[in-house]
């Protein structure tokens, strides 16, 4: 054996530096993530910094966005993202809710895991894919079902009727509305689960045993017990919806404008970018799209960070979300 | 009293109705993206797709120098992260575990874990792409493995946690330093765990766009040169898909399909193994 023949000394020195060098590199590699999220954010400072200094804070309050003027505002995209994320959550949410209810409470034990693995793989269905469905297949449903409905009946409601006029055209925020609802949904739902699971069942029983029914049990014991987890999903889903890029790019239109209806084509955020930004010529253009993405940034970062506090602290509970 | 119970009790059955009623919706859209894929993408599926290069309008073709860039592209971003990935999640789990730069660490790695993946394109767009002049495959390869990184340094710690700690123990007591318990006995004992976050890593970055718009571009012709744009499924399909040429929305289902079934099949594999093995379930996030 080769081992032998090395002097004992010597092969422990060799063991305490290959230790050295070991943790050193685990080391580098933590920090190295600490080094992504600063390098992003020095990045897109650098690269937005132009646009930043031209504009002001004109740049958050423009709605004009016109590549030929050399003028940019960033309202449009920000009001598109915005909104179609607040729908998406309006209909994935009480959507993850009750599928997490079926999950956890009235499911039969035999059918929980296959539901429940199916609803997963919903988010491993790539964002593209989404995008091509939802241009080809739910874009002309919507066209031709769900909106001409919701301007024959809301459309001529008080305050809320501005929302749904205008021509069906397929296409525009509340399409990307759906899209991302289907895509958040699996998120929100996953963690709804996890903490509804984490209800102790002490609770659940004393409710039970107070002649308690099944919905009154998930409705005052459940839902108020887990009611942080819930919030801290929400805000996940939130983040998701604000920075999905290919699914929106392909129904909401790509119009850089703000229209009072939900029916009329939009832009997002990542859209203009994901749009734009190889085309756009000129450092203003290149470095006003780079401006909103650090806007983008910003923007899920606070969000998703306030989502994984309010998690963090139900981690500790024993959940395992 | 009764009618007040009989009252509660369907409130009760309309909610838990409806709630099913949610799940069948959840998982009747599910369906209908997969029947879409299957009956559109299925038609296109020869074997041209796999022999030929991309073509012009109207012509035929194939998708071969977008599925050759994919497999690059993707193997490339995976050698680059899963190895920052496994080694941060040895740290967190190992050497750091307790200290507050750890919590620190795990905290903003699940934030970039959801942050958006087009943010990580101008990053690097800004990083690499105007520091060499020109879009490349490394470039979008750099892309794709940045967002490995937080994947694995989650699933891996996980895994690594899972792990006895009587079994470091009984190592330590042979005398071995950490590096050697940790690469000789947790490695080792995490090794299906350690795969699983691997693979869905993998499933991840598959069907990655936004990143690879900007960085790796694409090539409308066989390229292997990592130094030039490269073709992409996801760029490709974004690009045909939103064309106006018949030919080239059929080959973008074809490519479609061809991801989705890829993806998905990774999916189910990652979950089978990590059941096999016991190494806890995967999570999604």
């Amino acid at each position: 054996m080769a081992a032998v023949t090395i002097p004992y000394k010597l092969q422990l020195r060799r063991e305490a530096r290959s230790e050295y060098v070991f943790r050193f590199m685990t080391m580098a590699a933590a920090l190295l993530v600490l080094a992504i999220l600063a390098g992003v954010l020095l990045a897109l400072l650098y690269g937005g910094w132009p646009a930043l200094r031209t504009f002001r804070f004109g740049f958050l309050t423009s709605t004009i966005w016109n590549p030929v003027t050399d003028q940019f505002g960033a309202l449009a995209p920000l009001y598109g993202t915005v909104i179609t994320s607040l729908l998406a959550l309006l209909l994935a949410v009480p959507l993850a809710f009750g599928i997490a209810i079926f999950l956890t409470e009235t499911c039969p034990m035999w059918l929980r895991s296959p539901i429940s693995t199916c609803i997963e793989l919903l988010a491993a269905v790539p964002s593209i894919v989404f995008g091509i469905w939802g241009l080809f297949v739910l874009a002309p449903v919507l066209q031709h079902t769900v909106q001409p409905w919701l301007i024959d009946t809301l459309g001529d409601a008080p305050i809320i009727g501005k929302l749904f006029r205008g021509p069906p055209y397929g296409i525009g925020l509340l399409t990307a509305g759906f899209v991302l609802a289907v895509m958040v949904l699996p998120f929100i739902t996953s963690v709804m689960r996890e903490v509804f699971l984490s209800t102790p069942s002490s609770l659940k029983e004393a409710a039970y045993g107070l002649g308690a029914t099944q919905w009154e049990v998930i409705w005052d014991v459940v839902l108020p017990n887990a009611r942080a987890g819930v919030v801290g999903g929400i805000m996940l889903g939130l983040g998701r919806a604000l920075g999905e890029t290919m699914a929106v790019t392909f129904v909401v239109g790509n119009a850089h404008r703000i229209s009072g209806s939900l029916l009329a084509p939009g832009t997002t955020i990542s859209a203009s970018i994901a749009n734009e930004f190889t085309e756009a010529v000129g450092k203003l253009y290149t470095s006003s799209l780079i401006a909103l993405g650090l806007l983008l940034f910003l923007l899920t970062f606070i969000i998703i960070a306030s989502a994984r506090l309010l998690l963090l602290r139900l981690e500790a509970r024993g959940a395992h979300v | 009293m009764s009618g007040n119970l009989r009252r509660r009790r369907i409130t009760a059955a309309v909610a838990l109705g409806a709630s099913g009623l949610a799940t069948l919706l959840g998982l009747a859209v599910l369906a209908a993206i997969l029947w879409t894929l299957f009956s559109r993408g299925l038609s296109g599926l020869s074997l041209p797709v796999f022999t030929q290069s991309t073509p012009a309008p109207g012509s035929s073709g194939g998708l071969i120098n977008a599925i050759y860039g994919s497999i690059v592209m993707t193997m490339l971003g995976l050698a680059i992260g899963a190895p920052i990935g496994i080694l941060a999640a040895t740290y967190l789990s190992e050497y750091g575990r307790g200290h507050r730069i750890s919590t620190v660490i795990r905290f903003i790695n699940d934030v970039l874990l959801s942050a958006p993946s087009i943010v990580i394109g101008l990053f690097v767009y800004t990083l690499v792409v105007l520091s060499m002049g020109h879009f490349s495959a490394i470039a979008g390869a750099i892309s794709l493995g940045i967002i490995v990184i937080p994947v694995t340094v989650r699933t891996a710690e996980d895994m690594l946690r899972l792990i006895p700690s009587s079994l470091r123990q009984a190592s330590a007591g042979l005398g071995a330093q950490p590096w050697r318990t940790i690469t000789s006995v947790v490695y080792p004992a995490a090794r299906s765990g350690l795969l699983t976050g691997v693979l869905l890593a993998l499933a991840r970055i598959s069907g990655e766009t936004a990143p690879l718009l900007f960085t790796a571009l694409n090539n409308q012709f066989w390229s292997a040169n990592l130094n030039q744009p490269m073709a992409n499924l996801p760029v490709v399909i974004f690009q045909f898909a939103t064309s106006p040429y018949k030919n080239w929305q059929s080959l973008a289902w074809t490519g479609a399909l061809l991801i989705t079934l890829f993806v998905l099949v990774l999916s189910i594999i990652a979950r089978l193994i990590s059941n096999l093995f016991g190494a806890g379930e995967s999570r999604i996030e």
